[in-house]
């Protein structure tokens, strides 16, 4: 039993009770991943499961057995910081920076959803092809995400700046 | 947590066999379940996996939709069959939770996830006959905001949480189960019980019944259906009070109607007796607010949430209004 962790395989918890949010940071010390509320209201748990995004305080480990989980860890690359990293740099995406890994791979899942066509709350058309990020859908396909800072307005600006952009140019 | 096992079942009747166990739960995406039992609201012994079951939605020979009960809720939702025949149902589930939620979420699991009554969760501190048979009610004396104004009883007067049930109660969905005795289907609307006396007892499931599949009938009209969804905030919210429609107007007056509620009672609530008073009707505000009139008539509001019978009234004239398209 093991599964990937940033392309890494490592054994799963022999105890099925731990979850993924705690193998994470207790077992394997990768801290980026934050614990808000353990009971899936927050969205600080985030992290992505072969390119799905989930909450790793709902998850157990052993149920992802021979899946790929990225986490924000995973996201820089040779030292570059992913685009949507730096982003979050330029417009002040976070304040104290709780809630900014599980904002970073939410966006990241979001934009892959929004790609292949997901409808959200606030789609108009459910039979279009294809689906325009504005600002209002990025606020829904965010909502899951929550910040107590309030730097809303610099994360949504940050993933509009990466994502709307490249959408577009489909 | 209390200690468990975790096993996966690959198929139907892998899961049915290590079912036998008395302690044994089955286990979805566990976005219910493992907060529940971290809570120790739940004890299971042994977790059954059952994600391994159908993920596929088919078309049936008659036109109408085959879900495994392992689709994630995503996946329905996102399904080009259902946002175009069924949008009501599209609608109710991208309404429900939060993207990373329906991402893990499945089919079975969303059926049967438990109420969000607080006094149910609050193991240490308060009394509730749902996880505690005979021990007293602490929310019918409480802070009752969201709780039930249909079909209540003096034991309990939880609400049923989900969206999607309530479109799929508006659908006329069948649920497919299976168990060592056979399988059986039965319509969504008889799936949950009302509290009655035995509140803890919350489905017409049999110890170790297992959903295998969702069937949604064909049903042209739904072609034309909504879900309106009321909460305390704009997103990532429980539903106070929602309303699932399908209209089919002709000549001015209402050839066919479903409407279904959510937040008011212990399962997703058809409005038969609305649909009833509906058919063969105006298709005009007036009626349709007469018709609201009728499914809320039996209303018992609690100490807190009176508002929901205002609030589902005009929800429901809202939503049948714009699916006429007519003003309200
Ligand atoms: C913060 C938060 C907000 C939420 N907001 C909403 C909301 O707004 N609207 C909404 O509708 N829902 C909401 N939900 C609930 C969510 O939709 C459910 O938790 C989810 O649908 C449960 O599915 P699951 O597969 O994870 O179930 P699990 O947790 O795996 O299981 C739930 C139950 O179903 C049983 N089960 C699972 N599969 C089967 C099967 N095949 N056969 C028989 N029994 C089975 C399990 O034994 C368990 O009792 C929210 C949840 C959270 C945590
Ligand atoms: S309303 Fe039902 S679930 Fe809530 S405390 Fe009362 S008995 Fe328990
Ligand atoms: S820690 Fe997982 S959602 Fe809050
Ligand atoms: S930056 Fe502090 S919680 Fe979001």
């Amino acid at each position: 039993m093991s599964i990937t962790v940033n392309g890494l395989p490592v054994p799963l918890p022999s105890d099925p009770r731990v979850s993924l949010l705690d193998m994470l940071r207790e077992d394997l010390h990768l801290p980026g991943t934050k614990k808000g509320c353990n009971q899936g209201a927050c969205g600080a748990c985030t992290v992505l499961v072969d390119g799905q995004r989930i909450l790793s305080c709902l998850a157990l480990a052993v149920q992802y057995d021979g899946r790929a989980v990225m986490t924000v860890e995973g996201l820089a690359q040779g030292g570059e910081l992913h685009p949507l990293q730096a982003a979050f740099v330029e417009h002040d995406g976070f304040q104290c920076g709780y809630c900014t890994p599980g904002q970073l791979c939410s966006a990241i899942g979001m934009a892959a959803e929004v790609k292949r066509g997901v409808p959200s709350h606030v789609t108009g058309d459910l039979s279009a092809e294809t689906i325009a990020l504005d600002r209002e859908e990025l606020r829904e396909r965010m909502s899951g995400n929550l910040c107590r800072c309030g730097a809303h307005n610099g994360i949504v600006d940050a993933i509009f700046e990466v994502y709307a952009e490249t959408e577009a140019a489909e | 947590m209390t200690p468990f096992t975790f096993t996966r079942a690959v198929d139907a009747s892998d899961a049915l066999t290590r079912a036998s166990d008395v302690g044994a739960r089955y286990f979805g995406g566990g976005t219910n379940l493992v907060d529940l039992m971290r809570e120790t609201v739940e004890q299971p012994t042994t977790l059954i996996d059952v994600t391994g079951l159908s993920t596929t939605i088919a078309e049936t020979t008659d036109g109408g939709l085959m879900i495994g009960a392992a689709v994630t809720n995503t996946a329905l939702a996102e399904h080009r069959a259902v946002r175009t025949h069924y949008p009501v149902l599209s609608r109710a589930i991208v309404a429900g939770a939060s993207a990373q939620i329906r991402n893990m979420a499945t089919v079975g699991g969303n059926l049967l996830q438990r109420t969000r009554c607080t006094y149910f969760y609050d193991v240490e501190g308060s009394r509730c006959n749902k996880r505690q048979p005979g021990q007293g009610c602490d929310a019918i004396g409480g802070f009752n905001r969201i709780h039930a104004i249909l079909g209540a009883s003096p034991s309990c007067v939880a609400t049923h949480p989900s969206d999607m049930c309530v479109a799929l109660a508006a659908l006329d969905a069948l649920v497919h189960l299976s168990s060592v005795s056979g399988t059986r289907t039965l319509p969504l609307t008889e799936l949950h019980r009302l509290p009655g006396e035995h509140p803890a007892i919350e489905t017409m499931l049999e110890p170790g019944e297992l959903i295998t599949a969702i069937e949604l009938p064909a049903m042209p009209m739904a072609a034309r259906s909504a879900y309106r969804k009321v909460r305390d905030r704009a997103s990532y919210a429980f539903a106070l009070v929602s309303v699932a429609a399908a209209l089919e107007v002709e000549d001015g007056r209402v050839k066919d109607v479903r409407l279904a509620l959510g937040g008011v009672a212990h399962k997703p609530w058809r409005a038969f007796r609305a649909e009833a008073a509906l058919r063969g009707g105006p298709a005009t505000v007036a009626a349709f607010t007469a018709a609201a009139q009728v499914e809320l008539a039996d209303a018992q509001p609690l100490r807190d949430n009176g508002f929901k019978v205002e609030l589902a009234k005009r929800t429901i004239a809202a939503v049948l209004a714009d699916l006429a398209g007519v003003s309200a």
